[in-house]
């Protein structure tokens, strides 16, 4: 009986999946519990945003991805609107414009674009397969350009590099041609100097301090500097559970939040970290193979979106924090504290489950 | 161009996702390597490099004010010592109006208009993170009131302060003088010493007399904890402690009563007083008039006490002593006659008959006698008890300039006399090349005569003349003038006497000496000009007086009518040295606008040197002495004694 429930209950749970990203969330526990200051009121609030997170995968996991299918545009066209209702009523905390307040509810749309875009495109992708021309391309692009620059301009400079790149990388996968990748990418370094002109004077600041931190160390540089010798001084094994100066003493800013890798880093050294993308590269892995697995077109293009996009988290958080990355406002995914993301990378995860168990269920 | 997404095969186009899927891959694995990289450089390659940075971000070094020194004098009585007091902080930076913030401060505790004016013009001083005492000595009740509405003024604080207090006020101020709040000129001089790390923890400074002189032997040590501190700067625990290392006392060869008596003489009037043990150089009184109580000064003095002090027409901060100079008229004489003497000029029998005047050969100008009608016959020891200036005009005359100033800058006119305290003048010597130098004129013959009786450019500084005196009272021996007889180790009170230093031996002949000694005890002798002084005296007493003309002080630039014509008149001067035979005490006093040497500055040489030598306190009645018209303040010993002759002035 108990085991009946609980096949059902796991039918549609990756094992694999399941396991390192439990075991990626216990080490967060364990990172915020020190980074917060032994604070159980950051724990619980944590724990609930987990809960809710696990419940969302849950029930991701067991939507069929025909329907994930099928609700691609709306779900788009929704969030289109949500992130047009942000740009006129959207309520602006620490300088930009992100929340929508609905009544019932504050949201943030642009994270419910970071999966409706990736959908949107791999449902296009799948809609044109038969006889996918260049256009198609560049209408995907469009589709992906103009959330992008709503959220752009809230402005949001993490969000939309991480829609982007789920954008991106569907476009890419769906088979965008290598010659145009290297032609674009040529049009983009020659075009950097204009790019450069149309950022904010407090993104511009951030890259100019990323190539020289110590321009402004008690300023915009000092969360690069603080991260760095925190990360730093922990060595090979770290200074210890509970035990990092810099971070016990205050001196990392937003040490649950963006910059908890640096806790990390100071508490359990290069072993640590290692540890860390060794977690983190089973699951992109476990990503890959799901989307390689994968029975159609849909379904390949979304599960491999959400894994690299899964990828440009890590790899942007570690990289701005360990000062290889301008500084962006991009969490450690799985570690750092707050719900939205949470919520979004899980609901991600639990496609890739969706994707991949159905997929058993149809081919037995 | 032809795509591969056109070819419908399935197979192949699941093939062609996964070539896509394992560039993606390959890049993501490359990426993740960089990351290692990266904290491999980091953790690695510069974990040294960081682990420096993060230890001292986290250990911070708070200084320890070592107790300052304590200063004493010769008896033990407590001149500088320091209390802990609480005091009422304010740091600018933290608070947005200050001027309301002390508004409501002045509900809890007492805050005067002069606290106010104080902290406006420290404020004013200082940067804006740095604690600016509002209030100091705060009682307990007060101190306990502030407590509890604390957290009502964030960035005020009571703080617990080490206190700099002068127990007496103001006796002795211009020698014990004071500390004051660190300034710009402080520390860069700090700087340059090399000793600005020491002052970390202070905020005081020795800023004047013995306070700035021996600023290193006071000061101490500062000692350190090593604490460790959170990106806030506030301290969450002690590592380690270095204890501060405590300043030394000083023990002056200062008597405080000795000097008590000394300014009491002086009464309301102005002047100084420098008495020396010829035999060592200690200083036994300094005294210069009027004072002024160094307590206002160390925690910052408020402007209206400032300009108080600093305006005042009696000039009570100039440090008389070693900063008022004056011609030292005839009490120069002795010193002209030794050089005569030494010169084998005007030896015994040698005598002139004196007319009253002195002429230069083939000029007809007179220099005249302070006794118009002349001495009658005088000889070199009744020149000096006479003060016969025709003698001395003749005698500088022959001897020429050259030959006085040298003889006599071996007493140390002209030149410092390495006191230990700060700021002391030259005085001048004036020479023909000096004059030339200074004001591109020649040098006339007259000015040699008028050197001869301390008049003209010369100009002396009282710790020069009671130098002088005291050289010529040890027979030649000149001694370093020193006021810290002793240092006391603060950690195991032992007590490093200070050696006396023999800086000059000056070759006399001891019947030359007898002779000018001889004419200078006949000065407190009936038939001398400050009889008085010896008049019932159980010990001799050889002195000289003199006068000069006001050039010494600036006048200020209001003149107070009333005191126009006092302000006017002569400084009286008065060296002397007792017991003659066996000198213990030499001194010279000046009192300002006093007119005759031997009638008002003879007067308080005597009571010092009564107290010094007898012990033997003045007459309270007469402490408040030494008035103009007092001629004879000596009467309570002799009621006999005839009134002085008193000095005159020269022209």
């Amino acid at each position: 009986m108990i085991e009946r429930l609980l096949n059902r209950l796991l039918k549609h749970i990756d094992g694999f999946l399941m396991g390192t990203i439990v075991m990626t969330l216990l080490l967060g526990l364990f990172v915020l519990y020190s980074a917060s200051g032994e604070s159980t009121g950051r724990m619980t609030a944590q724990l609930t945003n987990i809960s809710v997170a696990l419940v969302v995968m849950w029930v991701a996991a067991n939507i069929p991805p025909q329907h994930l299918q099928r609700v691609a545009l709306p779900l788009y066209l929704l969030g289109l609107v949500l992130l047009l209702g942000v740009a006129m009523f959207g309520e602006i905390t620490n300088g930009a414009r992100r929340w929508l307040d609905l009544g019932v509810a504050r949201i943030q749309p642009s994270e419910l674009m970071k999966i409706a875009v990736p959908m949107m495109l791999a449902w296009y992708f799948a809609k044109r397969e038969e006889s996918l021309q260049l256009a198609d391309y560049a209408i995907a692009a469009i589709f992906l350009a103009v959330p992008a620059a709503f959220i752009l301009k809230q402005p949001d400079l993490g969000t939309t590099l991480l829609i982007v790149g789920s954008g991106v990388f569907v476009i890419y996968l769906a088979g965008f041609s290598w010659k145009l990748i290297l032609a674009l990418a040529a049009t983009f370094a020659a075009l950097a100097p204009v790019l450069w002109s149309l950022l904010h004077d407090y993104q511009r600041r951030r890259i100019i301090i990323l190539f020289d931190p110590h321009q402004d160390p008690l300023g915009a540089g000092y969360h690069t500097i603080q991260a760095s010798i925190a990360i730093g001084s922990g060595g090979l094994a770290g200074k210890g559970w509970l035990n990092g100066t810099q971070s016990q003493l205050d001196f990392i800013p937003e040490r649950t939040t963006d910059f908890i890798l640096a806790v990390f880093g100071e508490e359990f050294g290069l072993l640590g970290n290692l540890f860390l993308l060794l977690l983190f590269t089973l699951i992109i892995g476990r990503g890959m193979f799901i989307a390689a697995q994968a029975q159609n077109t849909f379904c390949r293009l979304l599960a491999g979106s959400i894994t690299l996009t899964f990828f440009t988290y890590a790899f942007v958080n570690i990289g701005m924090v360990s000062g290889i990355l301008p500084v962006v406002g991009v969490p450690l995914p799985l570690i750092s504290y707050g719900g939205t993301s949470l919520v979004t990378l899980m609901l991600g995860f639990g496609i890739l489950m969706s994707i991949q168990t159905h997929k058993k269920l149809v081919a037995t | 161009m032809r795509f591969r997404s056109e070819l419908k095969n399935y197979q192949q186009e699941s093939h062609y996702f996964r070539m896509r899927l394992w560039v993606a891959g390959l890049l993501m694995l490359v990426c993740f390597g960089i990351l290692a990289a990266r904290m491999f450089h980091l953790q690695m390659t510069r974990h040294e490099h960081f682990h420096t940075l993060a230890e001292s971000n986290r250990i911070s070094l708070v200084p320890i004010q070592p107790n300052r020194g304590m200063i004493l004098d010769k008896n033990g009585v407590i001149l500088a010592h320091n209390f802990f007091v609480y005091s009422l902080e304010i740091t600018p930076a933290r608070v947005k109006d200050v001027e309301e913030t002390v508004n409501q401060l002045a509900e809890l505790v007492s805050i005067d208009a002069l606290d106010r004016k104080r902290f406006k013009k420290i404020m004013s001083e200082s940067e804006e993170f740095e604690s600016i005492p509002l209030r100091t000595h705060l009682n307990e009740t007060e101190a306990a009131r502030f407590a509890v509405n604390r957290y009502r003024f964030p960035g005020v604080e009571i703080k617990s302060r080490l206190f700099r207090h002068y127990p007496q006020g103001p006796l002795g101020s211009h020698l014990v003088g004071y500390i004051g709040r660190i300034n710009d000129k402080d520390i860069e001089n700090l700087k340059e010493s090399g000793q600005l790390s020491n002052y970390k923890g202070s905020d005081h400074i020795g800023k004047t007399g013995l306070e700035q002189y021996y600023e290193s032997t006071l000061h101490g040590k500062t000692g350190f904890k090593q604490v460790e501190v959170d990106s806030g700067g506030h301290a969450v625990r002690v590592l380690s402690s270095t204890p501060p290392i405590p300043g030394n006392n000083l023990i002056l060869s200062v008597d405080s009563k000795l000097q008590k008596i000394g300014e009491d003489a002086f009464g309301d009037r102005r002047g100084a007083l420098v008495a020396i043990n010829p035999r060592n150089g200690e200083v036994l009184a300094y005294v210069s008039m009027p004072t002024f109580d160094s307590n206002l000064f160390v925690g910052g003095i408020d402007t209206e006490n400032w300009k108080l002090l600093n305006e005042s027409l009696d000039k009570p901060l100039i440090n008389r002593p070693l900063r008022g100079i004056y011609p030292p008229g005839s009490t120069f004489k002795p010193f002209i006659a030794l050089a005569g003497l030494e010169a084998g000029k005007r030896l015994p029998p040698f005598s002139i008959k004196d007319p009253g005047f002195f002429t230069l050969p083939g000029n007809r100008h007179r220099y005249r006698d302070w006794k118009p009608e002349g001495h009658g016959v005088v000889d070199m020891q009744k020149a000096i008890t006479i003060s016969c200036d025709t003698f001395f005009y003749g005698l500088a005359h022959e001897m020429g300039i050259h030959a006085m100033t040298d003889f006599v800058r071996h007493f140390g006119f002209g030149q410092k006399s390495g006191i230990d305290i700060s700021g002391e003048l030259e005085g001048l010597l004036p020479t023909p090349e000096w004059k030339k130098r200074r004001w591109n004129q020649p040098w006339y013959p007259g000015e040699t005569v008028i050197f001869g009786i301390g008049q003209g450019y010369m100009l002396s500084t009282p710790m020069q003349l009671a130098q002088a005196t005291a050289i010529f009272a040890n027979n030649g021996v000149a001694m370093k003038p020193r006021l810290v007889a002793s240092i006391q180790d603060a950690r195991n009170d032992s007590i490093r006497p200070v050696e006396p230093i023999i800086v000059d031996r000056i070759e006399l002949h001891p019947e030359n000496v007898a002779i000018v000694r001889k004419g200078m005890e006949d000065v407190t002798l009936p038939g001398g000009t400050a009889v008085a002084v010896g008049a019932g005296a159980p010990y001799t007493v050889a002195a000289k007086t003199g006068t000069a003309q006001v050039v010494g002080i600036k006048q200020g630039e209001k003149y107070d009518a009333s005191k126009l014509d006092e302000r006017h008149r002569d400084h009286a001067l008065f060296i002397a040295y007792a017991p003659a035979d066996d000198p213990k005490i030499a001194l010279a006093v000046i009192v300002e606008n006093g007119g005759g040497g031997g009638a008002t500055a003879g007067p308080i040489a005597r009571k010092v040197i009564d107290y010094y030598l007898l012990g033997k306190e003045p007459a309270p009645i007469e402490t408040a002495a030494a008035t103009p018209a007092a001629a004879t303040p000596v009467t309570a010993v002799n009621p006999a004694t005839p009134a002085t002759t008193g000095d005159h002035p020269h022209d």
